[in-house]
């Protein structure tokens, strides 16, 4: 199912006004600095916080709504939520966790058995009868969002699923949480201030700022084309999805980039415009990809100009306002492109 | 931390000398008149002594309101020590003193309270026994209320403190997965501040069992209707110290079995 919301609140003299919506199967990134307000939004929609104004529908049904004076509370609004550091409560085992919510909503608690189908798809089989404490933070993790999702909720809400996790663990948990997200039907958003976790697990970026929503957008034209300077500063990355064999990833919309990676498969690639060069001749140099391309824009971003280049593949570089004097760079350009292999991020997707 | 700041309270410290001339007069103050009862207990007689009827039967009331007492405490105390940790209310300053009171108040004041309230003519006290001739004072109920009274403040300031302590988060996932305000409560706040709520009833149970003023002001000191345990030891001292002495012992044995239970929690070890 979907989420609509309209949230209007304030903490304080901070007063937030931020309209979002996650489409049945569609996943939905928060994106903003500490403080913008994502995390009472994401509050607001769970029913934890009552809004002031604006509303709140799950598919067509006002959960929230202070005109009408609707007010589902959280326990009947059937949103699944993860928090930042799991919560699993501490006095209960794996199973009664995962248990807790169909047995608070009178369901059929049961079994774990094979209806159960994410503690099988989640891997958690072999962890059912520990407790909290002996299991580690990604396995936490996926506990987690088992426990939000036995009870069948109608959304999901993520709160910084990953920020809880040591570098190591995020990478592996990101991979298993976008694959998770994929198949899951109803619509999911998530908290972020990490824009890895967007570009790698949304389908969607609203960005939030200072309690108003800045930009929306699908991921990759929110990651190439920032509208505001700190998502700029975040992000200004290409993103590319492809398919990676032996280094050599064959983009979706065309083109092949060559990245010193081990990952197979469905993968995610991240290019900051910073690791593109320009030249007017073929560069020389052991740089494994280099490309004729046409510039198609040239526009002035902070102290940086960013040039894009059509593919494929598609790409956006940021050189210095000097460089773009001194080989004279306009729309419409034959230039050759310069990228290492190894500034090419790869994620497993 | 600073060197300073960490040398304190180490074994390493080197205390001035008139520090420990006092902490050892402290020591001997706290200790020897629990070797003065150690060494005046008729050992010998100590069987026939606690099973006279006045030991007994004080026992058992003991016993029985002691437990009572904490019951009602527990009953009435944790949902208090909820609101006052989870409620913002006009007038929560004032409730948490009158709360805290009977911690400062001399029991027996506390006691003459309970009779301006509850006694015959009491504020309270004339509509019950008028309309349903209940008469509180100086019956086994009334020892109840007395030593509930005075006991409760134990249990209320330990679960408020717990409840402070626990991270509401959980409370909050809770109603996401479906639990009403009343499943979060049973299902998990009660159970995450487990600890806190055991020693808070044995607090409160210790000083019901030990209550005195409150106790022999409101319910007075009847043998097997109210006289209770430390009454009982007022009592005998007169007619028999050596009966004292044995029920003191008793009542010293209990105290110490619960100072041991809770040692985690008040002595300062880990937990």
């Amino acid at each position: 199912m979907s989420v609509t919301a309209r949230v209007v609140t304030h903490i304080g003299d901070f007063g937030i006004d931020a309209q979002i919506e996650a489409r049945p199967g569609e996943t939905v990134a928060l994106l903003g600095p500490n403080g913008a307000g994502k995390s009472t939004v994401l509050k607001a929609i769970a029913g934890l916080v009552p809004i002031e104004d604006g509303c709140i529908r799950i598919d067509s049904t006002p959960v929230d709504e202070p005109a009408s004076g609707t007010f589902i509370p959280p326990e009947h609004r059937r949103v699944g939520m993860v928090f930042q550091d799991y919560l699993l409560f501490p006095h209960m085992t794996v199973q009664q966790n995962i248990a807790f919510g169909r047995k608070s909503l009178k369901m059929p608690a049961g079994k774990f058995n094979d209806d159960d189908t994410w503690v099988h798809a989640l891997d958690l089989t072999d962890l059912l009868d520990r407790k909290p404490e002996q299991i580690s933070g990604g396995q936490a993790q996926r506990v987690a969002l088992a426990r939000a999702l036995a009870t069948n909720p109608r959304a999901l809400l993520l709160d910084e699923p990953l920020a809880a996790l040591d570098a190591a663990t995020k990478q592996s948990v990101r991979g298993e949480l976008r694959h998770f997200l994929q198949r899951f039907e109803h619509g999911s958003l998530l908290v972020t201030h990490d824009p890895l976790d967007a570009l790698v697990l949304a389908d969607r970026i609203v960005v939030l700022e200072d309690g108003r929503v800045t930009q929306v957008g699908p991921t990759a034209e929110v990651a190439s084309q920032p509208r505001t300077d700190y998502l700029a500063a975040l992000l200004g990355v290409t993103l590319h999805r492809g398919v990676a064999a032996d280094g050599v990833i064959a983009c979706e919309s065309g083109g092949t980039l060559i990245a010193s990676t081990s990952v197979t498969g469905d993968v995610i690639t991240v290019i900051r415009p910073q690791a593109i060069s320009l030249h007017t001749h073929k560069p020389e140099g052991s740089a494994r990809n280099v490309w004729q391309t046409t510039v198609t824009t040239v526009e002035a971003h902070h102290d940086q100009m960013r040039v894009t280049l059509t593919g494929p593949p598609q790409l956006t570089a940021a050189v210095t306002p000097a460089a773009v004097a001194e080989l004279g760079i306009a729309p419409g350009q034959q230039l050759w492109a310069r990228l290492k292999a190894t500034d090419i991020t790869v994620h497993p997707a | 931390m600073t060197t300073a700041q960490r040398s304190v309270g180490k074994a390493s410290a080197k205390a001035p000398a008139i520090v420990m001339v006092f902490a050892l007069i402290a020591v001997a103050f706290l200790f020897i008149p629990l070797i003065g009862l150690l060494l005046e207990t008729p050992w010998a007689q100590l069987p026939a002594l606690l099973t006279s009827t006045t030991a007994t039967e004080a026992l058992r009331l003991s016993i029985v309101t002691s437990l009572l007492a904490a019951a009602v405490a527990t009953i009435l105390g944790v949902p208090l020590a909820w609101v006052l940790a989870r409620k913002e209310f006009t007038g929560q300053r004032f409730v948490r003193a009158i709360v805290l009171l009977p911690l400062v108040l001399p029991p027996v004041v506390g006691g003459v309270t309970l009779l301006t309230a509850f006694g015959r003519r009491g504020l309270v006290g004339q509509y019950l026994y008028d309309w349903f001739g209940i008469q509180l004072p100086f019956s086994t109920a009334g020892v109840v209320m007395a030593e509930a009274f005075v006991a409760m403040p134990f249990l209320v300031i330990t679960v408020e403190g717990a409840l402070r302590n626990i991270d509401t988060r959980y409370e909050q996932v809770a109603r996401t997965l479906g639990a009403s305000p009343r499943t979060v409560l049973f299902r998990v706040t009660l159970p995450m501040i487990s600890a806190s709520l055991v020693a808070g009833i044995v607090l409160a149970w210790a000083r019901a069992l030990g209550e005195f003023g409150a106790t022999i002001t409101f319910a007075g000191n009847f043998p097997g209707v109210t006289q209770t345990l430390p009454l009982a030891v007022y009592s005998t001292l007169e007619v028999s110290r050596d009966e004292a002495i044995a029920l003191s012992l008793v009542l010293l044995a209990v105290s110490l079995t619960v100072l041991v239970s809770l040692r985690g929690r008040f002595l300062g070890s880990r937990t």
